[in-house]
């Protein structure tokens, strides 16, 4: 009843784990069976190891939090040694989310994913908190595309392009993102913000601006994926703030196909199946036999 | 597979120090002296994550957690009374490396003293606490029987030697040191042990998950960077790569 599908590859269910709030799955596997899960978007993957940013990395706001984790991760080649055989254990969709602060980072992050089972690639190209996640790309819709274009050419996966909310016009950068060959889109990654420390008279963060997550942005996301879905005829996973079914069927009906949970993971980590089941008692109660029926159904008003 | 969040019935929940709660919650828990819990004390996302404390205790079902009143959380856990519902997650992280043989000094300095108490009711050894506070002494008396000596420095000098704790102790004497407190005087323990003797330090870091997956409270180590709330939050003192 929950399935959808997104070029051409099959969700269980529209409820995918966001890139950087779910790892690669494996503490979650301790609380509940991840392959209930739609999909898992893996942390954000560079084509070098990093270890991501010094100082304070997490600062909590009301009904939200900033993040400047900086893309701690393993490289492209340890996610495929050593994280990509558990996850391929598990009956979900994979997808490699992949940041870089070159075309060719991105280029040769591609090739080796190729090689791979992962399922497809979430080309981010909007993490704020460092240069690698790609964000300088995701701002200008004409750098935006170049970099989508060279990576489509050679990527052998379906290529979701996940877009920043801090874009100069969301609905502009969608667009151009689908014409030079997006296959999907996901929106949003986080909002650059800034959080003080008055006692100190300084930046919470050391990186001065971190990523603002979490329900209070959801709103902005919901009319962000919404307008997106008015501009482009690709398939949008919209993610922002989901805490609750209420918060995911709202998505699906501003236009998304799936939704992606994040911030969400860290308030309680079973909260992703608590969505899916309440999904499912929604379609019942309302009598929705299919997703498709109340998709983007905001949008015929 | 481990339990999610689950509810803890408060048994008391007192201010045992200005500021300085000890809170005891009914309910079937476990733990190992080290690991922690991660708590809600509210319904609603604000404030938006839960909050890790430490097992102090734990006996007969019952657990004992100790906390600071620092922000919006933990001044919301005060207020709740017996009876009240608090949600917990846990135990979480790895605990302390027991070792039951020879000299032991535990040094703690202000809230850090909270996972001393279970540590030392289950170390089968010769225990001399340290414990450092910047005004009034507190929770020593829970932990004095199952210690040898007891010795307390204050800032203010209200209570015990004037100044800081590591100016009571002496690395030497020791077989094996446990430590939890403040970054900065944990950094001093490390460094008047080194090459001397063993020491084991319980790190404190801002954590969103408290399960491993949000990469938000990791410290640098000698193996890269590790996550205080899942590597950690005990650490081999040598093991903990410092920047002066």
């Amino acid at each position: 009843m929950t399935k959808v599908n997104i070029c051409g590859i099959e969700f269980k269910n529209p409820v995918i784990a966001a890139s950087g709030t779910f790892g690669f799955g494996r503490e979650f596997e301790e609380y509940y069976a991840i392959e209930k899960l739609g999909g898992i978007s893996t942390k954000g993957l560079t084509l070098n190891k990093r270890d991501g940013n010094k100082g304070i990395r997490i600062y909590e706001t009301a009904s939200g939090l900033m993040n400047s984790i900086g893309l701690q991760n393993p490289g492209v080649s340890g996610f495929i040694k050593d994280e990509l055989p558990f996850m391929e254990s598990k009956d979900t969709v994979i997808l490699a989310n992949l940041g870089g602060s070159t075309l060719d980072d991105y280029l040769q992050g591609i090739e080796l994913l190729n090689e791979t089972s992962v399922h497809m690639i979430e080309l981010n190209i909007s993490c704020p908190n460092v240069k690698e996640g790609g964000m300088a790309f995701g701002i200008k819709c004409d750098t935006a595309s170049q970099v989508v274009k060279e990576a489509k050419k050679i990527s052998k996966k379906p290529m979701i392009v996940k877009l920043s909310p801090n874009a100069e016009n969301i609905k502009d950068m969608a667009y151009a993102c689908v014409e030079a060959g997006a296959d999907g889109l996901s929106l949003i990654n986080t909002f650059n913000a800034l959080a003080i420390d008055i006692y100190k008279r300084k930046p919470i963060f050391n990186n001065i601006t971190a990523g603002l997550s979490g329900p209070c942005i959801k709103p902005i996301a919901l009319r962000m994926v919404y307008e997106v879905n008015q501009v482009v005829n690709v398939p949008i996973i919209g993610l922002g703030g989901i805490m609750t079914a209420e918060d995911a069927i709202e998505f699906i009906m501003a236009g998304a196909t799936a939704i992606q949970v994040g911030s969400a993971n860290f308030v309680n980590p079973t909260i992703s199946i608590d969505i899916i089941e309440g999904i499912e008692k929604f379609m019942e109660k309302e009598g929705v036999k299919s997703l498709e029926e109340i998709r983007g159904i905001i949008g015929r008003f | 597979m481990a339990e999610t969040y689950k509810d803890g019935i408060i048994y008391s929940n007192t201010e045992i120090s200005p500021n300085i709660y000890e809170i005891i919650l009914e309910g079937d828990f476990e733990g190992k002296p080290g690991q922690f819990y991660m708590v809600r004390g509210w319904n609603g996302l604000d404030p938006f994550l839960p909050r890790p404390i430490s097992i102090a205790d734990l006996e007969n079902g019952r657990i004992k957690l100790l906390y600071e009143v620092r922000g919006k959380g933990t001044h919301i856990i005060s207020k709740l009374k017996k009876g009240d519902k608090l949600s917990i997650l846990g135990p979480l992280g790895n605990g302390f490396n027991i070792k039951e043989e020879g000299k032991i000094a535990l040094i703690t300095g202000g809230v850090g003293i909270a996972p001393m108490l279970y540590l030392a009711k289950n170390l089968f050894a010769e225990i001399d606490i340290f414990s450092g506070f910047r005004s009034n002494a507190y929770f020593l008396d829970q932990i004095r029987p199952y210690v040898k000596n007891t010795f307390i420095a204050t800032e203010d000098g209200s209570t015990g030697h004037k100044g800081f704790v590591t100016e009571l102790f002496d690395p030497s004497k020791y077989d094996v040191v446990y430590t939890c407190g403040p970054t900065p005087m944990m950094e001093v323990v490390m460094k008047m042990c080194k090459g001397k003797v063993p020491v084991y330090v319980s790190m404190e870091n801002r954590m969103a998950c408290g399960i491993g997956a949000c990469l938000g409270c990791t410290v640098e180590t000698t193996r890269g960077m590790e996550r205080v709330c899942k590597e950690g939050p005990v650490f081999k003192g040598e093991e903990v790569v410092l920047h002066d």
